[in-house]
Protein backbone atom coordinates (compact mmCIF):
# COMPACT_ATOMS: atom_id res chain seq x y z
CA UNK A 1 0.00 0.00 0.00
CA UNK A 2 2.64 2.46 1.08
CA UNK A 3 4.61 1.92 -2.11
CA UNK A 4 1.49 2.62 -4.21
CA UNK A 5 1.10 5.88 -2.41
CA UNK A 6 4.69 6.97 -2.99
CA UNK A 7 4.50 6.03 -6.64
CA UNK A 8 1.37 8.06 -7.22
CA UNK A 9 2.90 10.98 -5.38
CA UNK A 10 6.03 10.82 -7.50
CA UNK A 11 3.88 10.68 -10.62
CA UNK A 12 2.04 13.73 -9.34
CA UNK A 13 5.32 15.63 -8.95
CA UNK A 14 6.21 14.88 -12.55
CA UNK A 15 2.88 16.23 -13.71
CA UNK A 16 3.36 19.41 -11.75
CA UNK A 17 6.78 20.13 -13.22
CA UNK A 18 5.80 19.28 -16.76
CA UNK A 19 2.64 21.36 -16.56
CA UNK A 20 4.84 24.47 -16.39
CA UNK A 21 6.19 23.87 -19.90
CA UNK A 22 4.49 23.38 -23.23
CA UNK A 23 1.69 20.82 -22.87
CA UNK A 24 2.40 19.04 -26.16
CA UNK A 25 6.01 18.71 -25.12
CA UNK A 26 4.89 17.30 -21.80
CA UNK A 27 2.71 14.67 -23.40
CA UNK A 28 5.37 13.61 -25.90
CA UNK A 29 7.79 13.52 -23.00
CA UNK A 30 5.46 11.26 -21.12
CA UNK A 31 4.96 9.01 -24.14
CA UNK A 32 8.73 8.78 -24.50
CA UNK A 33 9.03 7.87 -20.86
CA UNK A 34 6.41 5.16 -21.30
CA UNK A 35 8.24 3.69 -24.28
CA UNK A 36 11.52 3.73 -22.39
CA UNK A 37 9.92 1.93 -19.48
CA UNK A 38 8.42 -0.66 -21.78
CA UNK A 39 11.82 -1.13 -23.40
CA UNK A 40 13.47 -1.81 -20.05
CA UNK A 41 10.68 -4.16 -19.05
CA UNK A 42 11.18 -6.14 -22.24
CA UNK A 43 14.87 -6.79 -21.52
CA UNK A 44 14.19 -9.57 -19.07
CA UNK A 45 11.75 -11.64 -21.17
CA UNK A 46 13.88 -11.21 -24.29
CA UNK A 47 16.95 -12.53 -22.47
CA UNK A 48 15.03 -15.37 -20.84
CA UNK A 49 13.28 -16.33 -24.05
CA UNK A 50 16.48 -16.35 -26.08
CA UNK A 51 18.23 -18.54 -23.53
CA UNK A 52 15.17 -20.76 -23.37
CA UNK A 53 14.87 -21.08 -27.17
CA UNK A 54 18.56 -21.64 -27.77
CA UNK A 55 18.69 -24.08 -24.86
CA UNK A 56 15.77 -26.05 -26.27
CA UNK A 57 17.22 -26.00 -29.80
CA UNK A 58 20.71 -27.08 -28.87
CA UNK A 59 19.29 -29.72 -26.59
CA UNK A 60 21.03 -28.86 -23.33
CA UNK A 61 17.65 -27.98 -21.88
CA UNK A 62 15.77 -31.29 -21.96
CA UNK A 63 12.09 -31.13 -22.80
CA UNK A 64 11.24 -32.84 -19.50
CA UNK A 65 12.74 -29.88 -17.67
CA UNK A 66 11.39 -27.12 -19.87
CA UNK A 67 9.50 -27.61 -23.12
CA UNK A 68 10.11 -25.24 -26.02
CA UNK A 69 8.35 -21.89 -25.78
CA UNK A 70 6.58 -22.71 -29.05
CA UNK A 71 5.26 -25.93 -27.49
CA UNK A 72 3.88 -24.00 -24.55
CA UNK A 73 2.29 -21.48 -26.91
CA UNK A 74 0.82 -24.25 -29.05
CA UNK A 75 -0.59 -25.97 -25.98
CA UNK A 76 -2.10 -22.69 -24.87
CA UNK A 77 -3.71 -22.11 -28.27
CA UNK A 78 -4.86 -25.70 -28.52
CA UNK A 79 -6.42 -25.60 -25.04
CA UNK A 80 -8.09 -22.32 -25.90
CA UNK A 81 -9.45 -23.69 -29.17
CA UNK A 82 -10.75 -26.93 -27.72
CA UNK A 83 -12.50 -25.02 -24.94
CA UNK A 84 -10.65 -27.08 -22.31
CA UNK A 85 -9.11 -24.06 -20.70
CA UNK A 86 -12.42 -22.23 -20.70
CA UNK A 87 -14.23 -25.12 -19.03
CA UNK A 88 -11.68 -25.52 -16.25
CA UNK A 89 -11.41 -21.78 -15.66
CA UNK A 90 -15.19 -21.48 -15.54
CA UNK A 91 -15.42 -24.30 -12.99
CA UNK A 92 -12.80 -22.62 -10.81
CA UNK A 93 -14.33 -19.17 -11.13
CA UNK A 94 -17.78 -20.44 -10.24
CA UNK A 95 -16.42 -22.14 -7.12
CA UNK A 96 -14.72 -18.94 -6.05
CA UNK A 97 -17.85 -16.89 -6.70
CA UNK A 98 -20.07 -19.21 -4.63
CA UNK A 99 -17.57 -19.63 -1.83
CA UNK A 100 -16.64 -15.97 -1.72
CA UNK A 101 -20.29 -14.85 -1.78
CA UNK A 102 -21.16 -17.21 1.09
CA UNK A 103 -18.08 -16.37 3.16
CA UNK A 104 -18.34 -12.63 2.58
CA UNK A 105 -22.06 -12.49 3.43
CA UNK A 106 -21.72 -14.42 6.66
CA UNK A 107 -18.49 -12.59 7.44
CA UNK A 108 -20.09 -9.20 6.91
CA UNK A 109 -23.03 -10.07 9.14
CA UNK A 110 -20.79 -11.38 11.92
CA UNK A 111 -18.27 -8.57 11.54
CA UNK A 112 -21.03 -5.97 11.71
CA UNK A 113 -22.50 -7.58 14.81
CA UNK A 114 -19.05 -7.68 16.44
CA UNK A 115 -18.37 -4.10 15.49
CA UNK A 116 -21.68 -2.78 16.75
CA UNK A 117 -21.93 -4.72 19.97
CA UNK A 118 -19.19 -5.18 22.55
CA UNK A 119 -21.10 -8.09 24.01
CA UNK A 120 -21.18 -10.03 20.75
CA UNK A 121 -17.51 -9.25 20.27
CA UNK A 122 -16.65 -10.52 23.75
CA UNK A 123 -18.49 -13.79 23.15
CA UNK A 124 -17.29 -14.49 19.62
CA UNK A 125 -13.80 -12.98 19.34
CA UNK A 126 -11.72 -15.72 21.06
CA UNK A 127 -13.30 -18.54 19.08
CA UNK A 128 -13.00 -16.53 15.89
CA UNK A 129 -9.32 -15.81 16.56
CA UNK A 130 -8.65 -19.49 17.16
CA UNK A 131 -10.34 -20.42 13.88
CA UNK A 132 -8.61 -17.62 11.98
CA UNK A 133 -5.24 -18.61 13.42
CA UNK A 134 -5.28 -21.98 11.70
CA UNK A 135 -4.66 -21.41 7.98
CA UNK A 136 -7.15 -22.55 5.34
CA UNK A 137 -4.62 -25.09 4.16
CA UNK A 138 -4.69 -26.83 7.52
CA UNK A 139 -8.47 -27.06 7.60
CA UNK A 140 -8.60 -28.92 4.30
CA UNK A 141 -7.86 -32.45 5.65
CA UNK A 142 -10.34 -31.96 8.49
CA UNK A 143 -12.97 -30.63 6.10
CA UNK A 144 -12.31 -33.58 3.80
CA UNK A 145 -13.05 -36.03 6.59
CA UNK A 146 -16.28 -34.24 7.49
CA UNK A 147 -17.53 -33.20 4.06
CA UNK A 148 -16.00 -35.68 1.65
CA UNK A 149 -14.26 -34.44 -1.47
CA UNK A 150 -17.28 -33.08 -3.30
CA UNK A 151 -18.27 -29.57 -4.23
CA UNK A 152 -19.31 -28.73 -0.65
CA UNK A 153 -15.72 -29.12 0.50
CA UNK A 154 -14.45 -26.57 -2.02
CA UNK A 155 -17.18 -24.06 -1.29
CA UNK A 156 -16.66 -24.34 2.48
CA UNK A 157 -12.87 -23.99 2.28
CA UNK A 158 -13.14 -20.97 -0.02
CA UNK A 159 -15.89 -19.45 2.11
CA UNK A 160 -13.72 -19.76 5.22
CA UNK A 161 -10.84 -18.04 3.44
CA UNK A 162 -13.08 -15.10 2.50
CA UNK A 163 -14.83 -15.06 5.87
CA UNK A 164 -11.83 -14.29 8.08
CA UNK A 165 -10.56 -11.03 6.53
CA UNK A 166 -14.12 -9.77 5.98
CA UNK A 167 -15.00 -10.26 9.66
CA UNK A 168 -11.78 -8.61 10.84
CA UNK A 169 -12.03 -5.56 8.60
CA UNK A 170 -15.78 -5.08 8.98
CA UNK A 171 -15.66 -5.18 12.76
CA UNK A 172 -12.59 -2.93 12.88
CA UNK A 173 -14.13 -0.52 10.37
CA UNK A 174 -17.32 -0.14 12.37
CA UNK A 175 -15.50 0.06 15.68
CA UNK A 176 -13.23 2.79 14.31
CA UNK A 177 -15.96 5.06 13.01
CA UNK A 178 -14.81 8.46 14.14
CA UNK A 179 -16.42 9.48 17.45
CA UNK A 180 -16.74 12.99 16.07
CA UNK A 181 -19.07 11.73 13.36
CA UNK A 182 -21.13 9.94 15.98
CA UNK A 183 -21.27 13.12 18.04
CA UNK A 184 -22.64 15.01 15.08
CA UNK A 185 -25.27 12.31 14.65
CA UNK A 186 -26.04 12.61 18.35
CA UNK A 187 -26.42 16.36 18.04
CA UNK A 188 -28.76 15.95 15.09
CA UNK A 189 -30.76 13.49 17.22
CA UNK A 190 -30.57 10.70 14.68
CA UNK A 191 -32.45 7.51 15.47
CA UNK A 192 -30.38 4.34 15.81
CA UNK A 193 -31.46 3.30 12.35
CA UNK A 194 -30.43 6.66 10.90
CA UNK A 195 -27.10 6.49 12.67
CA UNK A 196 -26.51 3.06 11.19
CA UNK A 197 -27.47 3.93 7.62
CA UNK A 198 -26.23 7.50 7.43
CA UNK A 199 -23.10 7.42 9.56
CA UNK A 200 -21.76 4.03 10.57
CA UNK A 201 -22.17 2.13 7.32
CA UNK A 202 -20.88 4.84 4.95
CA UNK A 203 -17.94 5.57 7.24
CA UNK A 204 -16.93 1.92 7.43
CA UNK A 205 -17.27 1.12 3.72
CA UNK A 206 -13.58 1.64 2.84
CA UNK A 207 -12.52 -0.77 5.56
CA UNK A 208 -15.20 -3.30 4.64
CA UNK A 209 -14.00 -3.11 1.08
CA UNK A 210 -10.41 -3.76 2.10
CA UNK A 211 -11.71 -6.89 3.81
CA UNK A 212 -13.55 -7.94 0.67
CA UNK A 213 -10.44 -7.45 -1.40
CA UNK A 214 -8.30 -9.57 0.92
CA UNK A 215 -11.14 -12.07 1.08
CA UNK A 216 -11.21 -12.45 -2.68
CA UNK A 217 -7.43 -12.88 -2.86
CA UNK A 218 -7.52 -15.50 -0.11
CA UNK A 219 -10.46 -17.24 -1.80
CA UNK A 220 -8.52 -17.56 -4.99
CA UNK A 221 -5.44 -18.89 -3.22
CA UNK A 222 -7.39 -21.44 -1.24
CA UNK A 223 -9.25 -22.50 -4.38
CA UNK A 224 -5.91 -23.47 -5.85
CA UNK A 225 -4.98 -25.39 -2.69
CA UNK A 226 -8.24 -27.27 -2.44
CA UNK A 227 -8.25 -28.10 -6.14
CA UNK A 228 -4.70 -29.38 -5.85
CA UNK A 229 -5.74 -31.75 -3.06
CA UNK A 230 -9.08 -32.99 -4.24
CA UNK A 231 -10.62 -32.19 -7.58
CA UNK A 232 -11.44 -33.67 -10.94
CA UNK A 233 -11.87 -30.39 -12.76
CA UNK A 234 -10.71 -26.80 -12.44
CA UNK A 235 -7.38 -25.05 -12.86
CA UNK A 236 -5.79 -26.69 -9.82
CA UNK A 237 -6.76 -30.08 -11.18
CA UNK A 238 -5.23 -29.15 -14.53
CA UNK A 239 -1.97 -28.45 -12.68
CA UNK A 240 -1.97 -31.79 -10.89
CA UNK A 241 -2.90 -33.64 -14.02
CA UNK A 242 -0.18 -31.99 -16.07
CA UNK A 243 2.25 -32.82 -13.28
CA UNK A 244 1.27 -36.49 -13.26
CA UNK A 245 1.54 -36.75 -17.02
CA UNK A 246 4.79 -34.79 -17.01
CA UNK A 247 3.15 -32.34 -19.40
CA UNK A 248 5.09 -29.30 -18.41
CA UNK A 249 3.42 -27.19 -21.06
CA UNK A 250 0.03 -27.86 -19.43
CA UNK A 251 1.48 -27.01 -16.02
CA UNK A 252 2.92 -23.74 -17.31
CA UNK A 253 -0.30 -22.76 -19.07
CA UNK A 254 -2.32 -23.45 -15.91
CA UNK A 255 0.06 -21.35 -13.84
CA UNK A 256 -0.26 -18.55 -16.36
CA UNK A 257 -4.05 -18.58 -16.15
CA UNK A 258 -4.02 -18.79 -12.35
CA UNK A 259 -1.71 -15.79 -12.18
CA UNK A 260 -3.74 -13.87 -14.75
CA UNK A 261 -7.07 -14.39 -13.02
CA UNK A 262 -5.56 -13.49 -9.65
CA UNK A 263 -4.01 -10.38 -11.13
CA UNK A 264 -7.17 -9.22 -12.91
CA UNK A 265 -9.51 -9.76 -9.98
CA UNK A 266 -7.15 -7.90 -7.66
CA UNK A 267 -6.71 -5.03 -10.14
CA UNK A 268 -10.45 -4.56 -10.58
CA UNK A 269 -11.01 -4.45 -6.84
CA UNK A 270 -8.02 -2.15 -6.36
CA UNK A 271 -9.53 0.36 -8.78
CA UNK A 272 -12.89 0.23 -7.03
CA UNK A 273 -11.14 0.55 -3.68
CA UNK A 274 -9.27 3.64 -4.78
CA UNK A 275 -12.57 5.26 -5.70
CA UNK A 276 -13.98 4.38 -2.31
CA UNK A 277 -10.92 5.67 -0.48
CA UNK A 278 -11.39 9.04 -2.12
CA UNK A 279 -14.40 9.84 -0.01
CA UNK A 280 -13.03 8.24 3.10
CA UNK A 281 -13.71 10.54 6.03
CA UNK A 282 -11.49 10.46 9.08
CA UNK A 283 -12.31 13.79 10.60
CA UNK A 284 -15.22 16.12 10.44
CA UNK B 1 -19.48 1.47 29.98
CA UNK B 2 -21.04 0.05 33.14
CA UNK B 3 -17.93 -2.10 33.48
CA UNK B 4 -15.95 1.00 34.30
CA UNK B 5 -17.45 1.07 37.78
CA UNK B 6 -15.82 -2.27 38.59
CA UNK B 7 -12.45 -1.27 37.28
CA UNK B 8 -10.56 -2.67 34.33
CA UNK B 9 -9.81 -5.97 36.05
CA UNK B 10 -13.45 -6.88 36.50
CA UNK B 11 -14.11 -5.94 32.89
CA UNK B 12 -11.30 -8.18 31.68
CA UNK B 13 -12.47 -11.15 33.68
CA UNK B 14 -15.99 -10.61 32.40
CA UNK B 15 -14.69 -10.58 28.84
CA UNK B 16 -12.68 -13.70 29.56
CA UNK B 17 -15.74 -15.48 30.90
CA UNK B 18 -17.80 -14.47 27.91
CA UNK B 19 -15.06 -15.53 25.53
CA UNK B 20 -14.97 -19.00 27.04
CA UNK B 21 -18.69 -19.64 26.61
CA UNK B 22 -18.73 -20.52 22.93
CA UNK B 23 -15.62 -22.73 22.84
CA UNK B 24 -16.77 -24.62 25.93
CA UNK B 25 -20.26 -25.04 24.52
CA UNK B 26 -18.80 -26.39 21.30
CA UNK B 27 -16.60 -28.85 23.17
CA UNK B 28 -19.55 -29.99 25.28
CA UNK B 29 -21.69 -30.44 22.18
CA UNK B 30 -18.90 -32.41 20.59
CA UNK B 31 -18.43 -34.66 23.61
CA UNK B 32 -22.16 -35.25 23.92
CA UNK B 33 -22.57 -36.03 20.21
CA UNK B 34 -19.69 -38.42 20.07
CA UNK B 35 -21.02 -40.34 23.09
CA UNK B 36 -24.61 -40.31 21.88
CA UNK B 37 -23.80 -42.82 19.16
CA UNK B 38 -25.52 -40.66 16.55
CA UNK B 39 -22.36 -40.16 14.57
CA UNK B 40 -19.52 -42.43 13.63
CA UNK B 41 -16.91 -41.99 16.38
CA UNK B 42 -14.28 -42.19 13.68
CA UNK B 43 -15.42 -38.81 12.41
CA UNK B 44 -15.99 -37.29 15.80
CA UNK B 45 -13.82 -39.07 18.34
CA UNK B 46 -14.59 -38.24 21.96
CA UNK B 47 -12.29 -35.64 23.47
CA UNK B 48 -10.63 -38.07 25.83
CA UNK B 49 -9.56 -40.13 22.81
CA UNK B 50 -7.99 -37.08 21.21
CA UNK B 51 -6.30 -36.43 24.54
CA UNK B 52 -4.89 -39.92 24.86
CA UNK B 53 -3.69 -39.82 21.26
CA UNK B 54 -1.97 -36.53 21.94
CA UNK B 55 -0.38 -37.94 25.08
CA UNK B 56 0.73 -41.12 23.32
CA UNK B 57 2.27 -39.20 20.42
CA UNK B 58 3.94 -36.78 22.78
CA UNK B 59 5.45 -39.37 25.07
CA UNK B 60 6.52 -41.71 22.28
CA UNK B 61 8.44 -38.80 20.84
CA UNK B 62 6.94 -39.28 17.39
CA UNK B 63 5.15 -35.98 17.40
CA UNK B 64 8.31 -34.23 18.47
CA UNK B 65 10.23 -36.00 15.75
CA UNK B 66 7.77 -34.85 13.08
CA UNK B 67 7.66 -31.37 14.50
CA UNK B 68 11.44 -31.07 14.50
CA UNK B 69 11.60 -32.32 10.93
CA UNK B 70 9.08 -29.68 9.89
CA UNK B 71 10.84 -26.93 11.80
CA UNK B 72 14.23 -27.82 10.37
CA UNK B 73 12.76 -27.73 6.87
CA UNK B 74 10.99 -24.49 7.65
CA UNK B 75 14.14 -22.81 8.94
CA UNK B 76 16.38 -23.95 6.07
CA UNK B 77 13.89 -22.67 3.52
CA UNK B 78 13.38 -19.50 5.50
CA UNK B 79 17.10 -18.83 5.79
CA UNK B 80 17.76 -19.38 2.10
CA UNK B 81 14.70 -17.44 1.02
CA UNK B 82 15.35 -14.51 3.31
CA UNK B 83 19.02 -14.33 2.30
CA UNK B 84 18.31 -14.43 -1.41
CA UNK B 85 15.25 -12.21 -1.05
CA UNK B 86 17.28 -9.65 0.88
CA UNK B 87 19.97 -9.58 -1.79
CA UNK B 88 17.42 -9.25 -4.60
CA UNK B 89 15.53 -6.60 -2.67
CA UNK B 90 18.67 -4.53 -2.12
CA UNK B 91 19.53 -4.81 -5.80
CA UNK B 92 16.04 -3.76 -6.91
CA UNK B 93 15.91 -1.00 -4.34
CA UNK B 94 19.28 0.54 -5.13
CA UNK B 95 19.72 0.00 -8.85
CA UNK B 96 17.22 1.81 -10.98
CA UNK B 97 18.25 -0.29 -13.97
CA UNK B 98 17.53 -3.56 -12.15
CA UNK B 99 14.28 -2.05 -10.95
CA UNK B 100 13.23 -1.10 -14.48
CA UNK B 101 14.14 -4.51 -15.86
CA UNK B 102 12.73 -6.80 -13.19
CA UNK B 103 10.10 -5.14 -11.01
CA UNK B 104 7.20 -5.46 -13.46
CA UNK B 105 7.97 -9.14 -13.94
CA UNK B 106 8.42 -9.79 -10.28
CA UNK B 107 5.01 -8.22 -9.64
CA UNK B 108 3.52 -10.42 -12.34
CA UNK B 109 5.07 -13.65 -11.03
CA UNK B 110 3.95 -12.74 -7.53
CA UNK B 111 0.34 -13.01 -8.69
CA UNK B 112 0.62 -16.76 -9.17
CA UNK B 113 -0.82 -18.41 -6.09
CA UNK B 114 2.15 -19.84 -4.23
CA UNK B 115 0.88 -23.41 -4.15
CA UNK B 116 0.55 -23.39 -7.93
CA UNK B 117 4.35 -23.53 -8.03
CA UNK B 118 4.40 -26.94 -6.36
CA UNK B 119 3.77 -29.06 -9.48
CA UNK B 120 6.52 -27.25 -11.39
CA UNK B 121 8.94 -27.43 -8.48
CA UNK B 122 8.22 -31.10 -7.97
CA UNK B 123 8.94 -31.82 -11.63
CA UNK B 124 12.23 -29.97 -11.37
CA UNK B 125 13.37 -31.05 -7.93
CA UNK B 126 11.44 -34.22 -7.15
CA UNK B 127 9.56 -34.83 -3.90
CA UNK B 128 12.48 -34.79 -1.52
CA UNK B 129 13.81 -32.35 0.99
CA UNK B 130 15.40 -30.23 -1.74
CA UNK B 131 12.09 -29.58 -3.49
CA UNK B 132 10.41 -28.66 -0.22
CA UNK B 133 13.17 -26.29 0.81
CA UNK B 134 13.09 -24.62 -2.62
CA UNK B 135 9.37 -24.07 -2.29
CA UNK B 136 9.65 -22.71 1.27
CA UNK B 137 12.49 -20.43 0.19
CA UNK B 138 10.32 -19.06 -2.61
CA UNK B 139 7.54 -18.37 -0.15
CA UNK B 140 9.93 -16.58 2.22
CA UNK B 141 11.69 -14.58 -0.47
CA UNK B 142 8.64 -12.79 -1.87
CA UNK B 143 7.65 -10.72 1.19
CA UNK B 144 11.31 -10.00 1.96
CA UNK B 145 11.93 -8.62 -1.53
CA UNK B 146 8.80 -6.48 -1.42
CA UNK B 147 9.55 -4.98 1.97
CA UNK B 148 13.27 -4.45 1.46
CA UNK B 149 12.57 -2.56 -1.77
CA UNK B 150 9.92 -0.49 -0.07
CA UNK B 151 12.18 0.23 2.89
CA UNK B 152 15.11 1.37 0.76
CA UNK B 153 12.90 3.55 -1.43
CA UNK B 154 11.46 5.05 1.71
CA UNK B 155 14.88 6.30 2.91
CA UNK B 156 14.39 9.94 3.68
CA UNK B 157 15.70 12.44 1.16
CA UNK B 158 17.33 14.36 4.00
CA UNK B 159 19.39 11.36 5.12
CA UNK B 160 20.54 10.78 1.58
CA UNK B 161 21.57 14.45 1.30
CA UNK B 162 23.61 14.15 4.48
CA UNK B 163 25.36 11.17 2.94
CA UNK B 164 26.05 13.16 -0.19
CA UNK B 165 27.56 15.98 1.83
CA UNK B 166 29.86 13.53 3.59
CA UNK B 167 30.76 12.10 0.18
CA UNK B 168 29.85 8.58 1.24
CA UNK B 169 30.94 5.75 -1.00
CA UNK B 170 28.35 3.28 -2.28
CA UNK B 171 28.94 0.70 0.48
CA UNK B 172 28.85 3.45 3.10
CA UNK B 173 25.53 4.63 1.71
CA UNK B 174 24.13 1.14 1.97
CA UNK B 175 25.39 0.40 5.47
CA UNK B 176 24.97 3.82 7.05
CA UNK B 177 21.88 5.22 5.35
CA UNK B 178 19.73 2.78 3.42
CA UNK B 179 19.82 -0.23 5.70
CA UNK B 180 19.14 1.63 8.96
CA UNK B 181 16.24 3.55 7.51
CA UNK B 182 14.91 0.41 5.86
CA UNK B 183 15.24 -1.59 9.08
CA UNK B 184 11.58 -1.49 10.17
CA UNK B 185 10.46 -2.49 6.71
CA UNK B 186 13.07 -5.24 6.52
CA UNK B 187 11.91 -6.63 9.84
CA UNK B 188 8.31 -6.62 8.60
CA UNK B 189 9.48 -8.56 5.58
CA UNK B 190 11.28 -11.10 7.76
CA UNK B 191 8.27 -11.39 10.02
CA UNK B 192 6.03 -12.12 7.04
CA UNK B 193 8.64 -14.51 5.67
CA UNK B 194 8.51 -16.46 8.93
CA UNK B 195 4.73 -16.80 8.66
CA UNK B 196 4.75 -17.62 4.96
CA UNK B 197 7.51 -20.16 5.25
CA UNK B 198 5.60 -22.01 7.96
CA UNK B 199 2.53 -22.10 5.71
CA UNK B 200 4.71 -23.22 2.83
CA UNK B 201 6.22 -25.97 4.98
CA UNK B 202 2.77 -27.39 5.57
CA UNK B 203 1.85 -26.99 1.91
CA UNK B 204 5.04 -28.68 0.78
CA UNK B 205 4.47 -31.56 3.18
CA UNK B 206 0.90 -32.01 1.96
CA UNK B 207 1.74 -32.21 -1.68
CA UNK B 208 5.19 -33.74 -1.56
CA UNK B 209 4.33 -36.19 1.14
CA UNK B 210 7.62 -37.96 1.56
CA UNK B 211 9.49 -38.02 4.85
CA UNK B 212 8.48 -36.98 8.36
CA UNK B 213 6.67 -33.75 9.17
CA UNK B 214 3.50 -32.35 10.68
CA UNK B 215 1.86 -31.95 7.27
CA UNK B 216 2.58 -35.57 6.44
CA UNK B 217 1.16 -36.57 9.83
CA UNK B 218 -2.14 -34.85 9.05
CA UNK B 219 -2.37 -36.30 5.55
CA UNK B 220 -1.63 -39.79 6.86
CA UNK B 221 -4.27 -39.33 9.55
CA UNK B 222 -6.81 -38.31 6.94
CA UNK B 223 -6.02 -41.27 4.73
CA UNK B 224 -6.46 -43.65 7.65
CA UNK B 225 -9.60 -41.83 8.79
CA UNK B 226 -8.01 -41.04 12.13
CA UNK B 227 -9.73 -37.84 13.08
CA UNK B 228 -7.84 -37.61 16.39
CA UNK B 229 -4.52 -37.52 14.52
CA UNK B 230 -5.81 -34.89 12.12
CA UNK B 231 -7.05 -32.73 14.98
CA UNK B 232 -3.83 -33.11 16.89
CA UNK B 233 -1.88 -32.13 13.80
CA UNK B 234 -4.03 -29.06 13.21
CA UNK B 235 -3.68 -27.92 16.81
CA UNK B 236 0.12 -28.32 16.69
CA UNK B 237 0.27 -26.56 13.36
CA UNK B 238 -1.84 -23.64 14.52
CA UNK B 239 0.07 -23.48 17.80
CA UNK B 240 3.46 -23.36 16.11
CA UNK B 241 2.22 -20.70 13.68
CA UNK B 242 0.95 -18.66 16.60
CA UNK B 243 4.21 -19.07 18.54
CA UNK B 244 6.30 -18.05 15.52
CA UNK B 245 4.17 -14.96 15.02
CA UNK B 246 4.35 -13.94 18.70
CA UNK B 247 8.08 -14.51 18.81
CA UNK B 248 8.64 -12.41 15.72
CA UNK B 249 6.50 -9.61 17.16
CA UNK B 250 8.45 -9.67 20.42
CA UNK B 251 11.77 -9.55 18.59
CA UNK B 252 10.58 -6.71 16.40
CA UNK B 253 9.51 -4.71 19.44
CA UNK B 254 12.90 -5.40 21.00
CA UNK B 255 14.95 -4.39 17.98
CA UNK B 256 12.97 -1.33 16.99
CA UNK B 257 11.01 -0.24 20.05
CA UNK B 258 10.38 3.21 18.56
CA UNK B 259 8.03 1.89 15.92
CA UNK B 260 5.29 1.03 18.35
CA UNK B 261 5.05 4.68 19.20
CA UNK B 262 5.33 5.94 15.65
Amino acid sequence: MASDVTISRVAGDIDVTSAGGDTSLASSDRAWRGIARLGWTLVFPVVVLSIWISGANTGWLPEQILPRPTDVLNTLLEMLRSGELKTHTAVSLLRVIYGFAAGATVGFALGAAMGLSRTVDDYVRPLFTAIAQVPALAWIPLAMLLLGIGETLKIVVIAKAAFVPVVMNTSAGIRNVSPQLLEVAETLQFSTWQKLCLVVLPASIPSVFTGLRYGLTHSWISLVSVELVASSEGLGYLLVWGRQMFWLDTVLVSMLVIGLVGFLSDKVLAVVEQHLQQWKVDHV
Amino acid sequence: MSDAAFGPEAATSKRLRRGLVLPLALLLLWEATSHSGLVNPQFLPPLEKVGTTAWRELTSGELLFDLLASLRRDLSGFAIGTGLGGAIGILLGLSSIADRIFTAWFNGLKQIALLAWIPLISIWFGFDQAAKVVFIALAAAIPVILNVVEGIRGASRKDVEVGEIFKFTRPQFIVLIYLPSALPSILTGIHLALIYSWLATIGAEYFMAVGPGIGGLIIAGRERFEMDMVLLGIVVLGGVGFAIDRLATLLEDRIIPWRRVA
